[in-house]
């Protein structure tokens, strides 16, 4: 059934066929299986195209480091994932999965044309071949690239799972489960210490899983970490497997991506798909090993030409053989254990290619045994093969020159570069790096963070090594934690320790600019590119690599940026350290936005805050609109009224008998103390010092730059005693701006202040029949217009609940706002629905609210004012306390730019020809003024007024206050609107109606 | 994400309940009308942008409400101390400096 795959060996389980699809294919692996290691199995290598020139591609790792293998997988509606490596999704009954960047289909591609074209796309392709003529970049170059280079397609519809996120506490947190995690796990856990050991594969083991043959403390491999697994759980040690530390933060914050379901054959819809854990760790160990390089010539990204060690893993692992006659390619000992791996378990090897010379005896002496020949001192130049590798062609080396070639025919390549520690969560917190020049590469040196690093991590090659370090840094990271235990030294036969050399580009007998020597894989980056690059004026990795896009796809370069560095501080001449190693970032594997977001979407996506009166509202029809937190009544239609009519209505209504409004959103600051006036005269811009108990003020509250923060209707309850209120938006930050002053620079006031926003309901009544309506509901106040005159503020009892009623109107009509503790403010509104029914009382939303405050040229801050607006510039420099030794904005507004001419001020426009204008609209003098035009300011408000009988708009116009009368321009994308200055005030400007 | 000491409530807790609120010691006249155009000008706008040791206001928003000052290393980002508004700068040694 599976013709790669040898019975017997492997993780998985033999006696259990999985099916899956890839591309509509039905294909049979078993359960364990990748999807890679499945159509490996099945003899398939060809899984995608590449990003930029569509050339065919197969893996060429076993892991979560593959730049190729990307597939989409699919599980119904919505569950469509792109860009899954093939190499890390597990296989389940079902799972139906297809290849990327193909049209019209994987072996036959148009794109691949691309592949033709590529002088076109070589470094900095798309800084220069496109850029001329301009006109064909929107029209010709853009829609041909976006459509032809690109990664998977992001699903449309919505993703119906859900996700998790947890916070979790530990002692000590490794990272990884090779033989050094474990080993450092079972250190620090034997000493009492809460340890928590994670990793991004299915099954704990790392290296272990790939090395049956080794032999630890007398043990096998797979016998002795099935007993150390059984240690680690007897201890407690929370082992937490598919779970990736994407990220590491300060002070030992570790973020973990779980996998929970996407490998289950029918996963609890209840179930969250993925779980982000929050990790605080005492201690953190990192033992995430190495990966290995590939190497750099010409064809090395035909499909079936992989990493030796992948092909390792894929037979150990897996039960894969990933061919039948294969070459391997290597700079490194390790690759030739591989071979020896491969042939013994039925796989040609054709021939082992190393670039050294010289070798260690006991290799050469057990190749020769097997009967492998061995081609010394030898290059690649080139591989064949249009969909599978078909032959490989080798060069002996003269004097570092390739000599003349000759081919080999094979049906897959195993190539080792070496190997590189894998750094990235040690970079993700600044740690300093040494550049080791044995080794060829990056070691993490410096450390920021409370951390070890075990094993190959630090390069220690060998699983005796890695072990016996684990040990060592479990045992360090106890003892920084106040625990001693011991250092264990286990003894490991058949481990496979080696070494290798660093190369560039292999030499070639060819072109070297023919050649397609790929170090970037993803983004299809080649070593001429980084040459290219370098030529043209590149000289640090970082300009390199934005120049030529190595290392930036979504693999972060975890192959390609230790052979990009070296070929770049080639063609520099200079050493590797002095050109830099790029930064690498979080996450370490691509990472779901819905692990991310968690529970954040939706309805909880944020707080929705609704007021006391909400309840009503929506079983009243209102439409509503988020204010900062809020969600407020916009309008409440009736009768299938649209919102113009609605509002219009609600106007009416309001302006000829009575209108109620919920503002309870109002931000409400209590301010209390024998201090409080005091704090109110440095803080507002009003003068509060004669303001009587029983009185109200508009206040204005600057910053100390002089603009406009914040306004609100203020009462003094008692001498010591204010109730303050806020915008909506402006609560909390009115708050803590006076917290900031109060506590650090006004340490001389007894002040205490306290939100009371949520603590009062607040309904306004607004229109010639409130006190009509509030009067027979009203005990102890006599509401007359000579007892409680406009600005007036006293406590009650209104139907029969407490209450602090305020005269106030921001309508310009007669007006009320009645406070009530907020769990009365329903019964308090129901009862004036049902007692204003003989008024008609009619509801009214925020939109309505803004039109009637427009028509009396009130001010809605953060919208008539935009943080660079003075009270000057919004015509209420009446609010100022000029008199008052100093509060917060007077120094402020005496700056030589807040009282120089010309600046934008508040005013009406009325249009010539009644059309409404659209807000943020621009102004302009001179309609036939060539474009660009001069922009003297904007529209802020702009509405339909009922009362007026025509739009009304306020508009921030230059110099505005001097050209009363004059006409401005509006151009708009038809026509160009004229419009009049006038004053802010249309309706009422004498203020009759407040006083009734 | 840092851990950070109120200095009022005496516990070290997660950057989450504070909030940052600007470079510390920036002192506001006790008489802002004395000031010249460019005394106000370098109140309201000029501040330091430190790499390095950096004095700084933080308020411990979601807790106690308290404004305080600390010192933070701007290239580690980690904080060396907290202190109590009002209270002079501490003198740190070499070592601390450096982190
Ligand atoms: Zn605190």
């Amino acid at each position: 059934m599976n013709p790669y795959r040898v019975y017997g060996k492997g993780r998985i389980d033999h006696r259990a066929p999985v099916s899956f699809t890839f591309d509509g294919k039905t294909y049979e692996g078993r359960r364990g299986d990748t999807v890679a290691s499945a159509l490996l199995a099945n003899g398939v290598h060809l899984m995608g195209r590449s990003f930029k020139y569509h050339r065919p591609r197969g893996p060429v790792s076993a892991g979560s480091e593959e730049p190729n293998a990307l597939i989409g997988t699919k599980r119904g509606t919505g569950r469509y994932e792109p860009n899954t490596r093939a190499t890390v999704q597990e296989i389940y009954p079902g799972l139906k999965t297809n290849s990327q960047n193909t049209y019209p289909s994987l072996k036959f591609d148009l794109g691949a044309v691309n592949d033709a074209a590529y002088m076109l796309f070589s470094a900095g392709f798309y800084y220069k071949t496109f850029m001329w003529p301009k006109s064909f970049w929107d029209k010709v170059y853009e829609p041909f690239i976006r459509e032809a280079a690109g990664l998977g397609r992001s699903p449309t519809e919505r993703d119906p799972d859900h996700y998790a996120s947890r916070y979790h506490h530990t002692d000590v947190l490794v990272v990884g489960t090779g033989p050094a995690g474990i080993a450092a796990a079972l250190s620090a856990a034997r000493t009492g210490l809460r340890v928590t050991l994670v990793d991004e594969n299915a099954e704990a083991g790392g290296t272990l899983l790939s090395e049956p043959q080794a032999v630890i403390d007398g043990a096998p491999a797979w016998d002795w970490l099935e007993a150390q697994l059984a240690e680690l759980k007897a201890l407690g040690v929370r082992v937490m497997t598919r779970t990736t530390a994407i990220g590491y933060y300060h002070q030992n914050m570790v973020a973990l991506c779980e996998k929970l379901t996407d490998h289950l054959d029918a996963p609890d819809p209840d179930m969250p798909r993925e779980r982000m854990w929050r990790v605080r760790a005492g201690q953190v160990i990192l033992a995430q090993g190495a990966l290995e390089k590939p190497l750099v010539f010409d064809g090395n990204d035909r499909p079936g030409v992989m990493l030796a060690g992948a092909a390792q893993t894929y037979l150990h692992r897996y039960g894969v053989l990933v061919g039948k006659r294969a070459v391997v390619a290597t700079s490194h000992d390790s690759a030739w254990y591989a071979s020896f791996d491969l042939h013994d378990e039925g796989c040609e090897i054709a021939a082992i290619v190393d670039t050294r010379a010289d070798l260690r005896a006991d290799l050469v002496e057990a190749a020769a045994a097997r009967g492998i020949e061995m081609h010394l001192n030898h290059s690649v130049s080139g591989t064949d093969g249009r969909l599978r590798v078909k032959s490989i062609r080798i060069n002996r080396m003269r004097d570092g020159k390739a000599a003349f070639g000759r081919r080999i025919f094979c049906d897959c390549v195993l190539m080792s570069g070496g190997w590189t520690p894998s750094l990235h969560l040690f970079s993700h917190t600044m740690g300093k790096l040494a550049w080791n020049d044995d080794l060829t590469a990056f070691l993490p040196d410096v450390k920021t963070e409370a951390c070890q690093i075990a094993g190959a991590g630090r390069g220690l090659w060998g699983i005796e090594a890695a072990l016996n370090d684990g040990f060592a840094m479990g045992a360090a990271a106890a003892e920084a934690l106040g625990k001693s235990g011991a250092t264990p030294t286990l003894g490991v036969t058949h481990d496979r320790t080696g070494t290798g050399v660093t190369q560039i580009e292999l030499p070639t007998d060819r072109s070297p600019s023919s050649a397609r020597a790929f170090v970037d894989y993803q983004n299809d980056v080649t070593a001429k590119d980084l040459r290219l690059a370098v030529r043209e004026g590149m000289r640090s990795i970082e300009h390199v690599k934005r120049y030529t896009t190595n290392g930036m796809a979504t693999d972060q370069g975890k192959m390609s940026n230790i052979n990009g560095l070296n070929i770049a501080a080639d063609a520099l001449g200079k050493p590797q350290p002095q050109v830099g190693l790029t930064t690498f970032r979080p996450p370490y594997t691509p990472t779901t936005f819905g692990a991310f977001a968690g529970y954040h979407k939706g309805g909880h996506f944020e707080v929705t805050r609704k007021t006391p009166i909400d309840g009503w509202a929506e079983k009243n029809g209102a439409v509503y609109e988020p204010v900062s937190l809020w969600r407020r009544a916009w309008y409440f239609p009736q009768n299938g009224e649209d919102m113009d009519q609605a509002v219009a209505r609600e106007c009416r209504a309001t302006r000829e008998s009575l209108g109620i409004f919920d503002a309870s959103t109002l931000g409400k600051i209590e301010v209390v103390g024998p201090d409080a006036v005091e704090f109110m005269n440095r803080m507002y811009t009003n003068p509060w010092t004669k303001l009587a108990p029983g009185r109200a003020r508009y206040g204005l509250l600057l910053g100390d730059d002089g603009f406009i923060r914040d306004d609100g209707v203020i009462g003094r309850m008692s001498q010591d005693r204010f109730h303050v209120t806020t915008t909506t938006g402006g609560a909390a930050r009115v708050l803590n701006m006076m917290e900031d002053y109060l506590q650090t620079e006004w340490g001389d006031l007894q002040v205490w202040l306290t939100s009371t926003t949520e603590q009062w309901a607040t309904i306004a009544l607004n229109g010639p029949n409130a006190r009509k309506l509030l009067e027979p509901l009203t005990e102890g106040l006599d509401l007359s217009d000579e007892a409680f005159p406009h600005m007036s503020v006293a406590e009650c009892t209104i139907a029969g609940l407490p209450a602090r009623l305020f005269r106030i109107s921001f309508t310009g009509e007669l007006g009320f706002e009645v406070n009530v503790p907020a769990r009365h403010g329903r019964a308090l509104w129901e009862t004036l629905m049902d007692a204003g029914a003989q008024y008609d009382i009619c509801p009214y939303g925020t939109e309505t609210m803004h039109v009637l405050r427009a028509e009396k040229g009130y001010i809605i801050v953060g919208q008539d004012t935009d943080g660079t607006v003075t009270p000057y510039d919004a015509g209420i420099g009446w609010a100022v306390g000029k008199a008052k030794p100093d509060f917060v904005g007077k120094r402020g507004l005496a700056r030589p730019d807040l009282v120089a001419p010309g600046r934008k001020q508040l005013v009406g426009l009325l249009t010539e020809d009644h059309s409404k204008l659209e807000e943020g609209a621009q102004i302009v003098r001179d309609p036939k003024e060539a474009v660009p035009m001069t922009m003297v300011g904007h529209v802020t408000s702009s509405y339909d007024s009922v009362a007026m009988g025509r739009p009304i708009a306020l508009a921030l116009l230059a110099g505005g206050h001097d050209l009363m009368g004059e006409i401005v321009h509006i151009p708009m994308p038809d026509r160009i609107i004229a419009a009049k200055v006038t004053g802010t005030v249309f309706y009422d400007p004498d203020n009759t109606r407040l006083k009734l | 994400m840092l851990l950070i000491h109120c200095p009022y409530c005496d516990e070290t807790l997660p950057e989450l309940e504070f909030a940052y609120a600007g470079q510390a010691h920036v002192v506001r006249a006790a008489d802002p009308s004395s000031q010249t155009d460019e005394e106000w000008r370098d109140f309201l706008f000029i501040r330091d942008n430190v790499k390095g040791v950096h004095a700084e206001r933080w308020q411990h928003v979601h807790g106690c409400g308290r404004f305080f000052n600390a010192l933070r290393h701007t290239v580690s980002d980690k904080f060396l101390t907290t202190y109590k508004a009002g209270e002079p700068r501490p003198v740190l040694d070499d070592t601390e400096r450096s982190a």
